[in-house]
């Protein structure tokens, strides 16, 4: 139950994006067709998760014990880069399709903020093992939800009428402040 | 490219190529921390540092790394800047460090400044790469501070509230209340009002390029004409 309650609420309670504002670049970039959002959260979930854990094992076995705390964003994103390699070759390997899919969007996650960010504020928080996984994942799937549903109100903004001077980037800021606004309705859930 | 001018780069960096406006990046800690003008204007210097150092680095060494590994060293020498950064303001300004938080290290995420790296560093040389590096950081500043005034404003009614004790004495003579007994406006500093600022801000800008691109090409127009009466004339 507890660990239900942390996905529940590193998913929608305090969504990444929307709330404590980490991987923005990737939620205006692309997510102006839905596959492609697809593509981006499925991606970013995989590598999140996985940076998630490779956090924990650096800081609690190498950067913990060595009283190395110093070099924890160097550490991490060094990680966290290649981790994205690691994946890249793996889809590749594994599922060329996937890959077509994926493609362009996995080196591009090395700069999402919300990766080093999850496995910072793991750090922080002093999260257990399982806790910095869950943390990780749910966190992941907060991120592929508001990237889709995004996409999906971006779809139908590009037919609408919009003044001049909103028209693209503007509007879509507006519409994420909207989407943020309801998901602010989900404190108090866990 | 070398022969850019300097004043190209500023007018670049703090309008026409701005980080926010123009390419949309950096928008986390753009959103994240600019609930009040002080906390900006902290988060903008320090993302102007690692700018103006990271560009000056990368340009200085863009000839000993071999282009298939540059992405790595890129990102690991910014990591080491905003290391720096970050160790720099934890000891001397630490209760801006305590506010702005997470998102110190995550300049290093800012795609800004990578991109900054990719597309100007690595092919000028030291003294134009540094200065783009200052006028990009100073116009993300600009931004920043901008639209943590309007939410500070429109949420609070003060202007650079604890600027003092977040920046340091010398900023004491920036904070000011413009509303006295304002009752606020929650939802302008709440997550939801960050976007929706951005947005009218956004728009504000573009009305001015607009603007601005109307009366050139009038003034243009209205030259052709005089020119075009004063051939006929004669």
């Amino acid at each position: 139950m507890e660990y239900f309650l942390i996905i529940l609420s590193t998913a929608l309670v305090n969504n990444v994006v929307l709330v404590k504002f980490l991987g923005l670049c990737p939620l205006m970039g692309v997510s102006n067709k839905l596959d492609s959002a697809m593509g981006m959260g499925l991606a970013t979930t995989f590598v999140l998760t996985l940076a998630a854990f490779a956090g924990w094992l650096l800081e609690h076995f190498v950067l913990g014990p060595l009283n190395l705390g110093f070099l924890r964003i160097l550490t991490f994103i060094l990680v966290i880069a290649v981790v994205v390699q690691f994946t890249e070759m793996v889809v590749r390997k594994t599922s060329p399709a996937l890959y077509q899919v994926l493609g362009i969007f996995l080196p591009l996650i090395t700069t999402n903020c919300a990766v080093l960010g999850v496995a910072l504020l793991n750090v922080q928080q002093e999260n257990s093992f399982i806790e910095s996984l869950l943390y990780g994942f749910g966190s992941a799937l907060g991120f592929t939800l508001v990237l889709v549903m995004f996409a999906g109100l971006r779809e139908r903004l590009a037919l609408a009428e919009v003044p001049d001077a909103f028209k693209g980037a503007p509007i879509a800021y507006i519409v994420a402040g909207l989407l943020s606004l309801a998901f602010m309705g989900f404190a108090g859930l866990a | 490219m070398t022969s850019l001018s300097y004043t190209r780069i500023a007018k670049d960096g703090i309008w026409d190529n701005n980080i926010i406006f123009a390419q949309a990046l950096g928008l986390c800690p753009l959103l994240a921390v600019t609930s009040n003008a002080s906390n900006g204007l902290g988060m903008g210097l320090a993302s102007t540092a690692v700018l103006v150092a990271s560009g000056a680095l990368i340009s200085v060494s863009r000839d000993i790394i071999s282009p298939q590994v540059r992405i790595p060293v890129f990102i690991l020498i910014i990591a080491t800047l905003v290391t720096l950064v970050d160790l720099a303001m934890n000891a001397w300004v630490h209760d801006l460090y305590k506010v702005l938080g997470l998102f110190i290290p995550l300049i290093v995420t800012n795609c800004a400044v990578l991109g900054r790296a990719e597309s100007f560093a690595s092919r000028n040389s030291v003294l134009p790469a540094a200065f783009d590096g200052l006028m990009m950081g100073l116009g993300f500043t600009m931004v920043l501070v901008v639209l943590g005034a309007m939410r500070e404003m429109l949420g609070t009614g003060t202007l650079f509230a604890n600027a003092a004790l977040l920046l340091g004495d010398w900023a004491a003579f920036l904070e000011l209340t413009l509303i006295p007994d304002y009752k606020g406006f929650l939802l302008i500093i709440l997550p939801p009002g960050g976007f929706m600022v951005l947005g009218f801000l956004l728009a504000g800008k573009r009305m001015i390029d607009r603007n601005a691109e109307l009366k050139r090409a009038a003034a243009a127009e209205a030259e052709a004409d005089e020119a075009l009466f004063s051939a006929t004339t004669a």
